[in-house]
C-alpha cells in the first residue's frame, strides 16, 4: 500500500510542478513579442500618452520576472487581476462563465462517457461484423470533422429545419435546470459527437487487445458465451486503458468547448477568452489560459492516478 | 495496388482533386478574390453556382481562392513542424544524456497546455499575419512530431550500423542524415498525413474564431464565420466551406488509416 501512496505522491508532485511550469509559459507567451506589448495592444496609431497609460497598468516598467511573481502571487491569493478593456476585476467576470462552461462540459461528459463505452463494447463484441464496420466508418468521419461543422449541421437540421431545439444557447441564472438543459441541447450534442468517436475507438481497441490473451481463449474453450466473456472477463482488465482514454478525452473537451461556445454563442469561458484575444485584453487572456491549462493538467493527472489505482500491476512498479 | 480498399481510393481521389483546385484555383475562379458581384446571400444560379456570401461575393470563387490560402498555410506549417520536430527528435535520440532530457522535458511542458489555448495566449499579443500563423502552428505541432521521431530514432540509434558509423568517425549530422533518417521514414510519412490534418483543422479553427488568416483574403474557416448567421435563415452557405474542410480531413484520414493498417499487416506477416 505504501508503494501506491508513494507513486500517487510522485504523480501529484509532478502535476504541481507542471502547473508551475505552465504558468511560466503562459506568462512568457505574452512576452515573446520583440517590441513593446503596450504598443501592440493599442496598434500603430496610438498616442504616446495612451501607450504610457497601458504600460503603467500592466507594470511594464518592471522587469518581467518581478511582474511574473506579482501575477502568480495575486492568483495564489485569489486575485486574477483587472481587465484592460473594462477595468473590472477578472475574478468577477470569470466566475459565472466558468460555472456555465463546467455545466456544459459536465452534461456532455455524462452523456458521452457511458455512450462511448457501450458502443466500444458492442463494436468489440461484434468485431468485423457490418455493425462494427459502420460504427468504425461513422466515428472515423466524426473525428476528422471540425467542431464547427458538426455544430452548424446540427443547427441546420434540429434548430432551423425541424425546430426542435434553440440555435443560440443562452442561459441565465433565473432559468430552471430543465430550461437550461433544453438550451444547451445542441452544443451538448456537438461536444458529445466529437468526443464519443475517439473514446469509442480506443475502448474497442483496448478490449480487442485484451481479447487476444490466453485466458480469454481459455474461457472460450470452457464454453462461456461471447457477451459474458466481453463483459466479465475482458472489460475489467481493459478498464485501466479505458479510464485513461475517457479522462484524456474529457481533457479534450476543454479545447472543444471553446469552439462550440463560439458556434452557439454560449456565455462561457471559451467565448470570454476568444473575445479577450480579439480585444487584446492580455490579463483576461492569461487568466483564462491558466484556468484552461490547469483543468487540462488536473484531468491528465486524474487519468494517471485512476489508472494507477485500477491496475494492480502498476502498484508494484519494481517487483 | 489491387488490394487497395475502396475507402483509400476515395481518399486519394479527393486529395488529388483538392490539390488540383488549390494549385489552379485562381485561374478557374470566375470572379476576383474579393470582388463584390451581386446581392447578399443570393441563391445558387447559373451565374453564381454556389450563390453569394454576406457581402455579395461569389462563393465558388472564394472557395477556390480559399483552397489555396488554407492548404498552403497548413502545408507550410506541417513541413516546418516536421523539420523542427525531426531535427530535435533525432538529436535527442542520437546524442542522449542531458541534451535528451532537456529537450524532452521542455516538450512535456509545452504539451501540457492545450494547443488551442496556448495559441490564443500567443495571438493576444502577436498580429495574425501569415508568417506568425505558420510559426505558431508549426512550433506547437512540432512537439508531437518530436515525440514520435525521438521514439522511433531511439530504437535505430542503438543499432550496430550506427555504432559502426560513429566509430568510423562520422559527424553527428552525417549519422542523423545517412543512418537514422532512412530507417525512421515509414512511420513518419503516415504521421505527416495526420499532422497535416491537425494543422489544417487548427488553422481553420483559428480563422473561424477570427484569429487566423485575415480578411479580405479568402479562407474556409473565415468563410464559415462570415456567413454563420445565414444558417438561422435556413441557408446552407456556412456548411459549404465547413463541409469542404471536413471532406479533406476525412479523405486524408482514410488514406492514413489504410497506410497504418497495411503497415501493421506487413509487420504481422514478417
Amino acid at each position: 500500500m505504501n508503494a501506491v501512496l508513494r507513486l500517487l505522491a510522485q504523480r501529484i508532485a509532478l502535476g504541481a510542478g507542471s502547473l508551475l511550469a505552465v504558468s511560466v509559459l503562459i506568462f512568457l507567451g505574452t512576452e515573446i513579442l520583440p517590441g513593446d506589448v503596450a504598443q501592440a495592444i493599442l496598434g500603430q496609431a496610438a498616442t504616446p500618452e495612451a501607450v504610457a497609460a497601458i504600460r503603467e497598468t500592466l507594470d511594464l516598467n518592471q522587469p518581467a520576472y518581478i511582474r511574473y511573481f506579482d501575477w502568480l502571487g495575486g492568483i495564489l491569493q485569489g486575485d486574477l487581476g483587472t481587465s484592460l478593456a473594462n477595468r473590472r476585476p477578472i475574478g468577477e467576470m470569470i466566475g459565472e462563465r466558468l460555472q456555465n462552461t463546467l455545466f456544459l462540459a459536465a452534461v456532455s461528459a455524462a452523456i458521452a462517457v457511458p455512450l462511448a463505452v457501450f458502443l466500444g463494447l458492442i463494436a468489440a463484441r461484434f468485431r468485423n461484423s457490418w455493425l462494427d464496420k459502420s460504427i468504425s466508418i461513422a466515428t472515423l468521419s466524426t473525428i476528422s470533422m471540425p467542431e464547427f461543422f458538426v455544430g452548424y449541421v446540427l443547427i441546420f437540421i434540429f434548430a432551423v429545419t425541424l425546430r426542435w431545439a434553440p440555435s443560440l444557447a443562452s442561459v441565465y441564472d433565473s432559468m430552471s435546470l430543465g430550461e437550461k438543459l433544453y438550451a444547451i441541447a445542441l452544443p451538448c450534442a456537438t461536444l458529445t459527437l466529437v468526443v464519443v468517436a475517439h473514446m469509442m475507438r480506443l475502448t474497442r481497441a483496448a478490449i480487442i487487445n485484451v481479447m487476444s490473451s490466453p485466458y480469454i481463449e481459455m474461457a472460450e474453450l470452457k464454453g462461456v458465451t461471447r457477451s459474458r466473456i466481453t463483459l466479465y472477463h475482458a472489460f475489467p482488465n481493459a478498464l485501466s486503458p479505458i479510464i485513461n482514454v475517457v479522462v484524456l478525452n474529457l481533457a479534450y473537451l476543454v479545447v472543444g468547448v471553446v469552439l462550440v461556445e463560439v458556434v452557439f454563442v454560449y456565455p462561457g469561458m471559451g467565448q470570454l477568452m476568444v473575445d479577450a484575444v480579439a480585444k487584446r485584453d492580455v490579463p483576461v487572456v492569461q487568466a483564462c489560459g491558466l484556468i484552461f491549462a490547469a483543468a487540462y493538467i488536473l484531468l491528465n493527472m486524474t487519468a494517471d492516478i485512476l489508472s494507477i489505482l485500477s491496475n494492480p500491476k502498476l502498484r508494484h512498479p519494481r517487483s | 495496388m489491387r488490394n487497395t480498399p475502396l475507402s483509400a481510393w476515395f481518399g486519394f481521389t479527393i486529395i488529388a482533386i483538392y490539390a488540383f483546385l488549390a494549385i489552379f484555383g485562381p485561374w478557374i475562379a470566375p470572379y476576383g478574390e474579393s470582388a463584390i458581384v451581386g446581392d447578399v446571400w443570393l441563391p445558387m444560379s447559373s451565374e453564381h453556382w454556389l450563390g453569394t456570401d454576406n457581402l455579395g461575393r461569389d462563393i465558388l470563387t472564394r472557395l477556390l481562392y480559399g483552397a489555396q490560402n488554407t492548404i498552403a498555410v497548413a502545408l507550410a506549417a506541417t513541413l516546418l513542424s516536421f523539420a523542427l520536430g525531426m531535427s530535435l527528435g533525432f538529436l535527442a535520440a542520437v546524442v542522449g544524456g542531458f541534451t535528451d532530457q532537456a529537450i524532452s522535458r521542455s516538450v512535456d511542458v509545452v504539451m501540457s497546455i492545450p494547443t488551442l489555448i496556448f495559441a490564443l495566449v500567443v495571438l493576444s499579443v502577436l498580429p495574425s499575419s501569415t508568417l506568425v500563423l505558420i510559426l505558431v502552428i508549426a512550433v506547437l505541432d512540432s512537439t508531437r512530431v518530436f515525440r514520435l521521431s525521438r521514439a522511433v530514432a531511439v530504437d535505430v540509434a542503438v543499432m550496430d550500423f550506427v555504432e559502426v558509423a560513429r566509430l568510423r568517425g562520422e559527424g553527428l549530422g552525417w549519422v542523423i542524415r545517412r543512418e537514422v533518417l532512412p530507417n525512421t521514414l515509414p512511420p513518419l510519412i503516415a504521421e505527416f498525413g495526420l499532422r497535416f490534418c491537425f494543422a489544417f483543422l487548427f488553422l481553420s479553427a483559428l480563422s473561424f474564431l477570427g484569429l487566423g488568416i485575415q480578411p479580405p483574403a479568402a479562407d474556409w474557416g473565415g468563410m464559415v464565420r462570415d456567413n454563420a448567421n445565414a444558417v438561422s435563415f435556413g441557408l446552407t452557405i456556412p456548411l459549404i466551406p465547413a463541409g469542404a474542410i471536413a471532406l479533406l480531413t476525412v479523405a486524408v484520414n482514410l488514406v492514413v488509416d489504410w497506410q497504418l493498417n497495411r503497415a501493421s499487416l506487413l509487420r504481422g506477416r514478417a
